[in-house]
């Protein structure tokens, strides 16, 4: 071995005589507030019926399980051992090569070991092995097996509420071990006896009640895109038109809630209305499908299959023929990967075509469904929109690929061609932080909660770390995104690791720099920001033009 | 009050830099659990390990600026970066700011031999004066972390008040009375 030599004694010295430290099966969770989710609420657990509704908090030292819990996951495991060759496979074929161990972003940011993908699955995979191999039924612990305790349960709950199911890591796995699978088959198991998180039941339920996450009926729904409207026109000098529920429209489009009502989102929502309504598209909202979202899928597979068959029993309903979908995130991983043979496929729409410019959607033609994104760009590439870069002059962005549409969907050079034909200033964060590598923003997968704010911040450290970088080398101001979590997350993440960088939809982009046909003279941009240059964020940054990494 | 480190001493630390700053980074990185440890010192890409990047990068300014005599301006803006990582990580106030206060013991053990017959002892006083005003900076910077986590958690609170007011119809917009600036 390579190194310099030492003399007997040397090396005698450096022979450390503690007992090793305890073994990684032996330390039990410590729960401290800012690092968890609170418990999911009994009434919506009880309307999703999901079993053993109640009080609790992991801070508890009794969790109020059913006495056969031990039964209740075991028979869970094997029953989906059974039924999903994937999970079989994954707990199988892991040879601990070490690939995934340090590109989670969780793990980056925390260091805590338990975070390493690899890890994180063996929490699950040391009880398969106790209870489902040969080996660890004869050698236990010598095989790396472990009995299922409370202890255990405990862990399961921390670290796979600990993981944004972003699959940064199956990447680089060899054998492409979804790691968001195992998660998501977990938290289920989890949910049998009744441990699960607000932030995911709550949207869920709200979901199953008026069809989107905030809980938010027609007639809200409806006010929210009155007033969207209404603001539109004070900025463009434009009224447009939203038409909400009509039947025998041509396209349903669907997008996450917040855009809506949360901030940023909304401006984002803004340019959505503009755009459609420039290119003259028959299109709809649903206020029943009023919602991208799925938080099923951050519980249960059954979940996911229910709430994501809404949007096309909307479909059905209204008699569209296809469907576009907004700037999400996870619902694309729904949609791609998993709506075909979920609900699918949806034989009783139409391949999608755009209707201004004759392309084919060919992609979509299992799902039916179009990313906004891939409409806008097919849009600008056959010049049917007219963009004023300049608008947009206040902005030096960069782009943070969204972990689903990214990685689950593929959806890389689309966002960055529009803003590259609606900006002037772009600037790519560094390659290993972008793409299909690109960081999660730590608060994904149902973490996004204020009570454990302290995890996101480690979660997101990676990604703003690279936004930092960009920030002082050239001054970047604005943070674009196609997600809504990410909109509604990286603000937080920005304000207390870069400051000074606004985050936001590609679509708002899109807006701002839109020519509209009868538009008055634009003096703002669509959060009513002046349309001057930023001369403090090109003072803070070297004033390069050039973008990162071109 | 800020200290000055005596010239003769000064040349002792500087020839011993690189050994201290490396101890020093060592030692920032083993209060992680030691499975950790190896990736967080050994890979140097900085963005794929801004943790270890961050100390790494940082700690031979800190030093510079330590020995001598002027103001810890360059430090303070580094150890604030050091310390944002620290006060969201796994650590309590203490042991997140500890690193600071271990440059007294590690430097002291590196320059014992070679300033034994000295009267180094009494000089050395002065680096140690000069750590705590680092270590006074490093609580400013801990607090300053936690402070804004506890805004940035009202924030949210607030802006969820607003949304679900919205949500139950109350016709308020989520722009009246946030206080976005």
């Amino acid at each position: 071995m390579a190194g310099p030599k030492l003399k007997p004694e040397e090396l005698a010295s450096k022979i450390k005589y503690n007992l090793p430290p305890k073994g990684w099966m032996d330390e039990p969770v410590e729960f401290r507030e800012g690092t968890f989710n609170y418990s999911g609420n009994p009434k919506n657990v009880e309307y999703l019926q999901l079993p053993n509704p109640r009080k609790w908090q992991p801070t508890d030292p009794d969790w109020q399980l059913p006495e056969n819990w031990k039964e209740i996951i075991l028979e869970g495991l094997r029953d989906r051992l059974h039924r999903f060759r994937s999970l079989q496979i994954f707990m199988d074929i892991c040879v601990r090569c070490g690939a995934c161990a340090d590109k989670c972003h969780f793990f980056i940011g925390s260091g805590d070991p338990k975070n390493m993908p690899v890890m994180r699955a063996e929490l699950l995979r040391a009880v398969y092995r106790k209870d489902f191999t040969l080996a660890g039924k004869i050698f236990g612990k010598y095989a790396g097996a472990r009995e299922l305790t409370l202890d255990v349960v405990k862990e399961w709950f921390y670290y796979f509420y600990q993981c944004t199911q972003c699959r940064r890591c199956s990447v680089f796995c060899p054998y492409g071990i979804d790691t968001a699978e195992i998660t998501l088959l977990v938290r289920e198991l989890l949910g049998l006896i009744g441990v699960n998180i607000d932030w995911v039941v709550t949207p869920v339920a709200n979901s199953f009640k008026t069809g989107n996450h905030l809980g938010i009926q027609p007639h809200g729904f409806k006010d929210s895109i009155d007033f969207a409207v209404d603001e539109l026109e004070a900025i463009t000098g434009v009224k447009v038109e939203a038409p909400i529920n009509k039947k025998g429209a041509e396209i349903l489009f669907i997008t996450p809630s917040a855009d809506y009502f949360g901030s940023p989102h909304y401006y984002t929502l803004l340019g959505y209305l503009a755009l459609f309504h420039e290119i003259g598209l028959d299109y709809t909202w649903s206020t029943y499908a009023s919602e991208g979202g799925n938080f099923g899928s951050f519980l249960s597979h059954d979940m996911m299959k229910s709430l994501n068959a809404k949007m096309y029993a909307e479909a059905r309903r209204l008699g569209v023929k296809w469907i576009l979908g907004g700037e999400c995130g996870h619902m694309w991983r729904v949609v791609h990967q998993y709506m075909s043979t979920l609900n699918g496929p949806a034989d009783f729409l139409e391949e999608p075509v755009s209707p201004v410019t004759g392309t084919k959607f060919g992609n979509a033609r299992l799902t039916k469904m179009v990313h906004v994104c891939e409409f806008t760009a097919d849009l600008i590439k056959n010049g049917k929109i007219k963009l004023d870069k300049s608008r947009n002059d206040n902005r030096r962005v960069t782009f943070h690929d969204s972990c689903n549409p990214a990685r689950a969907l593929g959806l890389i050079e689309e966002p960055r061609y529009i803003i590259r034909n609606a900006c002037n200033y772009f600037f790519e964060m560094p390659e290993n932080t972008i793409k299909e590598q690109t960081f999660c923003c730590g608060s994904g997968a149902g973490l996004g909660t204020d009570e454990n704010l302290e995890m996101r911040m480690r979660g997101g450290l990676p990604r703003a770390n690279a936004v930092k970088f960009v920030k002082e080398k050239h001054g970047v101001n604005f943070l674009g995104c196609i997600c809504a979590i990410d909109k509604a997350t990286l603000p937080p993440l920005m304000e207390y690791w870069v400051g000074g960088v606004d985050v936001g939809g590609v679509h708002e982009l899109v807006g701002n720099a839109l020519i509209m046909k009868g538009e008055k003279e634009r003096t703002t941009d669509l959060r009513g920001e002046p349309l001057t240059v930023n001369e403090s964020a090109m003072k803070e940054g070297n004033m390069s033009e050039e973008p990162f990494g071109e | 009050m800020v200290c000055s480190v005596k010239a003769t001493l000064q040349e002792i630390l500087l020839r011993k830099k690189s050994s201290i700053v490396e101890k020093w980074v060592q030692r920032f990185l083993s209060y992680y659990p030691s499975e950790s440890m190896k990736f967080l010192s050994s890979q140097k890409d900085r963005f794929a390990n801004p943790v270890g990047y961050t100390i790494s990068s940082s700690a031979g300014a800190i030093f510079d600026e330590l020995v001598g005599d002027g103001d810890l301006l360059v430090s303070e803006v580094l150890l604030k970066d050091v310390v944002r990582i620290r006060a969201v990580q796994e650590f309590s106030p203490s042991k997140a700011i500890r690193f600071v206060f271990d440059l007294k013991e590690i430097m002291r053990n590196e320059i014992e031999s070679e300033a034994r017959d000295r009267a180094w002892r009494e000089e050395f006083s002065d680096v140690e004066c000069r750590i705590d005003d680092l270590a006074l900076i490093a609580f400013d910077s801990y607090m300053e972390s936690r402070e804004k986590l506890f805004k940035i958690r009202i924030d949210e609170v607030k802006a969820r008040s607003f949304e679900t007011m919205a949500a139950n119809g109350s016709g308020m917009n989520y722009r009246e009375g946030s206080n976005d600036e």
